[in-house]
């Protein structure tokens, strides 16, 4: 690994719980629900992360667990049937129910996977009924679509077939676009998963290869793997380079030669270069500090610092995965601090000392650091927006020039001091 | 277990986030896991507020579990009196920790720090926000008072001075709380009511302590403050005043309540109702139009019970529907409800408030945000007159509820919604004007009008109905529908719900033009 400083902070912190990725995994599989087993505050929790209810109908809900449920279990177990039952007769087009388990459903052992089982024997085929947990004891945010990956996989037919499997969830236009350049790439056969619709599962087998499309998919991958599929070791889609490195991976695993891959990329690559200019302008220099949440900083901090000329103060990230994150942090600045785990006073005591110009954070911490003058970018909006891919990258740069543009148009005086 | 899609309260600890958070100088521990720590932005964003919650989250794990999670616990309960330096700490437990049962309470108490330690017991799985809220700030008072003396109190009578007040209950995230302190300063001030204290907004825990130099304690928001209030006047024998200074009526009523408690003489002002604008706009002419228009009102408590007097008394609307989501407002809600003729509805699932909705057609809701929800599905105007908070509810102006400037307030906020009256009249004198005929709409065009919107409406309409109806729905003919296009648009849709409503009453399967005229003759009638 590089020259990246590796350190371990624990303390209070200050992320979601793996719940909240229910917020996009239900628009890209409008066929199914997720049903949260827990208590009011996990239902409070969707509900404001969702903006509060921007939805008519959400495809999620709580079964809020109420005193009588925590005395007998048994009981907690024929509650969670009615409820089921009620939800599945108000929605019969719901196709995949995901039982999504909490910390009350977690500490008093409600044994989600086996409801799961009697339902499915019980509703025989009408619906298929997973679980995975999605607590904040287990899970930080972008975690809980791991787990909903996980659940669906072992629903994945067996093939044979040599394919390319784009595993994480992307903006539609955005995949569309990535499989369209594969395809030009001359590799056809082309899947992702999670698909858009939940029982429209890609197949598996040991000629699939797997490109991640998103950092936070360990146990997805762990699992992929054990079904005999290849993981292509890449950085992730992120910025120019990272998607170059990450199309030029499986274009090599599929044998293609590279001066075809040159052909079909060089034009992207020279247009989003072009693209990015201005945001380069307006960042370069800049200092930015990342707090933890969304596993997606360590490529942002790789990107904002490679190509947009970034100076990269600590990078913060939930937890630390080793193996995924090899190539990422192999291409980070030397001396690189990244910090895994949170003691949020300090780390935002270190954030005040730097006095970065931009702050990627959390949605909680936003409004009080930029009332502290100092300009701010929500985690969360990187796992909504379309950001992957090399004709992207100037659009992800726009996200972080955009707050200290607005910065300089507010607040003139700062740029003179500049 | 109950299934939830939206919830209109939070659970009980947030209640008291909105306590402590609304509060200088307090510090709270909260024991929950980390993804507990969404409640921030509860208050940095939805209420934009420039600092954090004055919250330390114990954000335990998986793995603490194993361990001494009573050790995490004082571990960050050191590091947080070290760092806050709070004049009162609260300790209390998210649902998670509650059924771990580590006592952080007890836990603080046995650390040995010389400020006052207020344990929270807030059950997570039997109550809700307002109920945490009131718990919360009643501990708080209860814990810093109780060893007060209650002798040699004197009146401001006999102190020769002017008389004071403590204003209770508004909080942050509360409906327009900040707006309506200042209001309400400003209303007492001008009878010469001097306030003391206005808690838990703005109080530091020196604050609550001088609490008792007030004669009376006015209780603003019943859902917050009442519990303290009586304890208040049953401990330290401060009397308080129980009508809500919502709405022209009331803010009367609420005047001549505190003059009484008092001992004052009643100003001849109070009894003058032309001191808010909303009397003479609802006298005047162009109001007429606001005759007997059907509200269907649902909220927290206070502004709904408030919102069922202004539009009845004050605005001449005709109350269709009254509820609250607040189980612990109920024994008020209901007897109003009945004295308009109704049955309250008393419920936490905005699918059933949508379903009330439906039924009465009300040609306004004043609801909660998720009313504007439903309201908008329905093509029915809506205002928002009540909490779960919303960054909508968070104007940059100056817009208070209460006293009289909240009482024009709530005149333009829900007159607006409805079509304004001049022009209503205009529409209708001109009504066979080319620009009201299909393919040209103004922007008030969704409202009821022919396009998909209004299709998915009649979708939902029937499937919802079936099952009470069991039999065909009603069809309409060529020349219904034809009759049902000269119809304004702002009002199709309500028309064509009350006919095909009339048209299942009365038993007809086809809809034609003389049922559409049936219809509107039998709800003229
Ligand atoms: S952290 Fe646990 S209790 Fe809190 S919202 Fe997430 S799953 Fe629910
Ligand atoms: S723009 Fe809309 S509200 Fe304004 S006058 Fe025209 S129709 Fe009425």
């Amino acid at each position: 690994m590089s020259g990246a400083t590796l350190l371990k902070e624990s303390g209070p912190k200050e992320v979601f719980c793996g719940l909240t990725s229910i917020v996009w995994l239900h628009r890209r599989m409008p066929d199914a629900f997720f049903l949260v087993v827990g208590s009011r505050t996990c239902a409070h929790l969707i509900q404001s992360a969702a903006g509060v209810m921007i939805f008519a109908e959400p495809r999620f809900g709580t079964a809020i667990l109420e005193e009588r449920d925590l005395a007998g279990l048994a009981d907690a177990h024929d509650e969670l049937n009615r409820v089921v039952k009620n939800l599945l007769a108000r929605r019969p087009e719901i196709k995949t129910l995901f039982l999504v388990g909490s910390c009350p459903s977690e500490v008093i052992k409600i044994d989600l996977s086996r409801v799961a089982e009697n339902l499915n024997i019980e509703l025989k085929g009408q619906v298929t009924v997973l679980n995975y947990s999605g607590s904040g004891i287990e899970t930080t945010f972008t975690q809980g679509e791991d787990g909903a990956l996980k659940a669906l996989i072992p629903l994945m037919p067996k093939s044979d077939q040599k394919k390319l499997l784009l595993v994480g969830t992307l903006a539609n236009a955005v995949e569309d676009r990535l499989i369209s350049i594969f395809n030009r790439l001359g590799i056809d056969n082309v899947e992702s998963f999670p698909p858009r619709q939940s029982t429209e599962l890609p197949s598996i087998g040991p000629e699939t290869k797997v490109l991640l499309t998103q950092p936070y998919l360990t146990d997805t991958a762990r699992e992929l793997k054990n079904k005999g599929a290849e993981i292509i070791e890449a950085p992730f889609p992120l910025g120019v380079t990272g998607s170059t490195l990450w199309i030029q991976a499986a274009a090599n695993s599929f044998g293609i030669d590279k001066s075809i891959v040159d052909s079909i990329l060089n034009p992207l690559i020279s247009r989003a270069k072009q693209a990015l200019v201005p945001h380069v302008e307006k960042l370069s220099g800049k200092k930015l500090f990342l707090l933890p949440e969304s596993q997606l900083e360590i490529p942002l901090a790789r990107f904002l610092s490679n190509e947009c000329g970034m100076k990269i103060v600590e990078i913060g990230t939930p937890y630390l995965n080793r193996d995924l994150m090899k190539a990422e942090i192999d291409l980070l600045p030397p001396d690189c601090r990244i910090v895994e785990g949170q003691h949020v006073e300090k780390q935002l005591d270190r954030v005040r000392d730097s006095s970065p110009d931009l702050v990627v954070c959390g949605m909680g911490l936003a409004n009080p650091l930029e009332a502290e003058g100092i300009s701010t970018k929500w985690s969360i909006e990187m796992v909504f927006s379309p950001i992957h891919g090399i004709d992207q990258a100037s659009d992800l740069a726009e996200l972080f020039s955009r707050p200290l543009l607005r910065h300089e148009i507010l607040n003139p005086k700062t740029l003179t001091s500049n | 277990m109950e299934l939830t899609l939206w919830t209109y309260e939070g659970p009980p600890h947030i209640g008291a986030m909105r306590i402590a958070t609304s509060m200088k100088k307090l510090h709270y521990v909260l024991h929950a896991p980390q993804g507990d720590t969404y409640a921030d932005l509860l208050f940095t964003m939805i209420e934009r507020r420039g600092s954090r919650p004055p919250v330390t989250y114990t954000t335990f794990q998986a793995r603490d579990l194993g361990g001494d999670t009573a050790e995490l616990v004082k571990g960050h309960i050191k590091e947080a009196v070290d760092r806050f330096k709070p004049e009162t700490l609260l300790v209390g437990e998210s649902c998670t920790a509650e059924l771990i049962q580590d006592q952080p309470g007890s836990l603080a108490k046995g650390m040995g720090f010389d400020i006052p330690i207020v344990s929270l017991e807030l059950p997570a799985y039997s109550k809700k926000e307002n109920w945490g809220g009131s718990e919360t700030f009643y501990q708080i008072v209860r814990t810093l008072l109780k060893d007060h003396s209650n002798e040699s109190k004197h009146t401001w009578q006999e102190e020769k001075r002017r008389p004071r007040v403590n204003l209770l209950g508004p909080t942050l995230l509360g409906f327009r709380c900040r707006d309506d302190v200042l209001e309400i300063q400003k209303l007492l001030g001008q009878y010469g009511i001097d306030v003391n204290v206005v808690a838990p907004l703005g109080a530091s825990p020196a604050d609550i302590m001088r609490i008792p130099n007030a004669d009376v304690n006015v209780c603003l928001y019943p859902e917050i403050a009442e519990s303290t209030c009586i304890w208040l006047e049953r401990n330290l024998n401060i009397p308080f005043t129980t009508t809500v200074p919502l709405g022209v009526g009331a803010t009367q009523d609420f005047l001549k309540e505190l003059h009484e408690v008092l001992e004052m003489e009643i100003p001849q002002s109070v009894n003058e109702s032309n001191n808010s604008k909303l009397t003479w706009y609802s006298n005047s002419v162009d109001s007429n139009y606001l005759t007997g228009k059907r509200v269907f009102i649902f909220g927290d408590g206070t502004h709904a019970l408030a919102a069922a007097r202004i539009a009845n008394e004050e605005l001449g609307f005709k109350v269709v529907g009254l509820g609250t989501y607040s189980r612990e407002m109920a024994r008020k809600v209901r007897p109003a409800a009945k004295a308009l003729g109704l049955e309250a509805l008393i419920t936490n699932d905005y699918l059933e408030v949508e379903d009330a909705i439906k039924e009465t057609s009300p040609e306004l809701v004043l609801g909660t945000q998720m009313e504007r929800h439903s309201a908008k599905r329905l093509g029915i105007p809506c205002a928002v007159i009540s909490t779960p908070m919303h960054v909508q509810d968070v104007p940059a102006r100056y817009s208070p509820q209460m006293g009289w400037e909240g009482a024009n307030v709530i005149f333009d906020d829900w007159v607006h919604p409805l079509m304004m009256g001049l022009e209503e009249h205009l529409i209708g004198m001109f009504k066979h004007d080319f620009e009201f005929v299909d393919g040209h709409q103004s922007h008030l065009g969704h409202l009821g009008g022919k396009g998909n919107q209004n299709s998915n409406t009649e979708v939902k309409t029937k499937i919802s109905s079936d099952s009470k109806t069991s039999n065909a729905e009603p069809i309409w003919t060529h020349e219904g529908e034809r009759e049902l296009s000269k119809i304004p648009f702002f009002v199709r849709g309500k028309v064509r719900r009350n006919t095909e409503n009339y048209a299942r009453q009365a038993g007809c399967r086809e809809i034609n033009e003389e049922t559409l005229y049936d219809a509107k003759a039998h709800y003229k009638a």
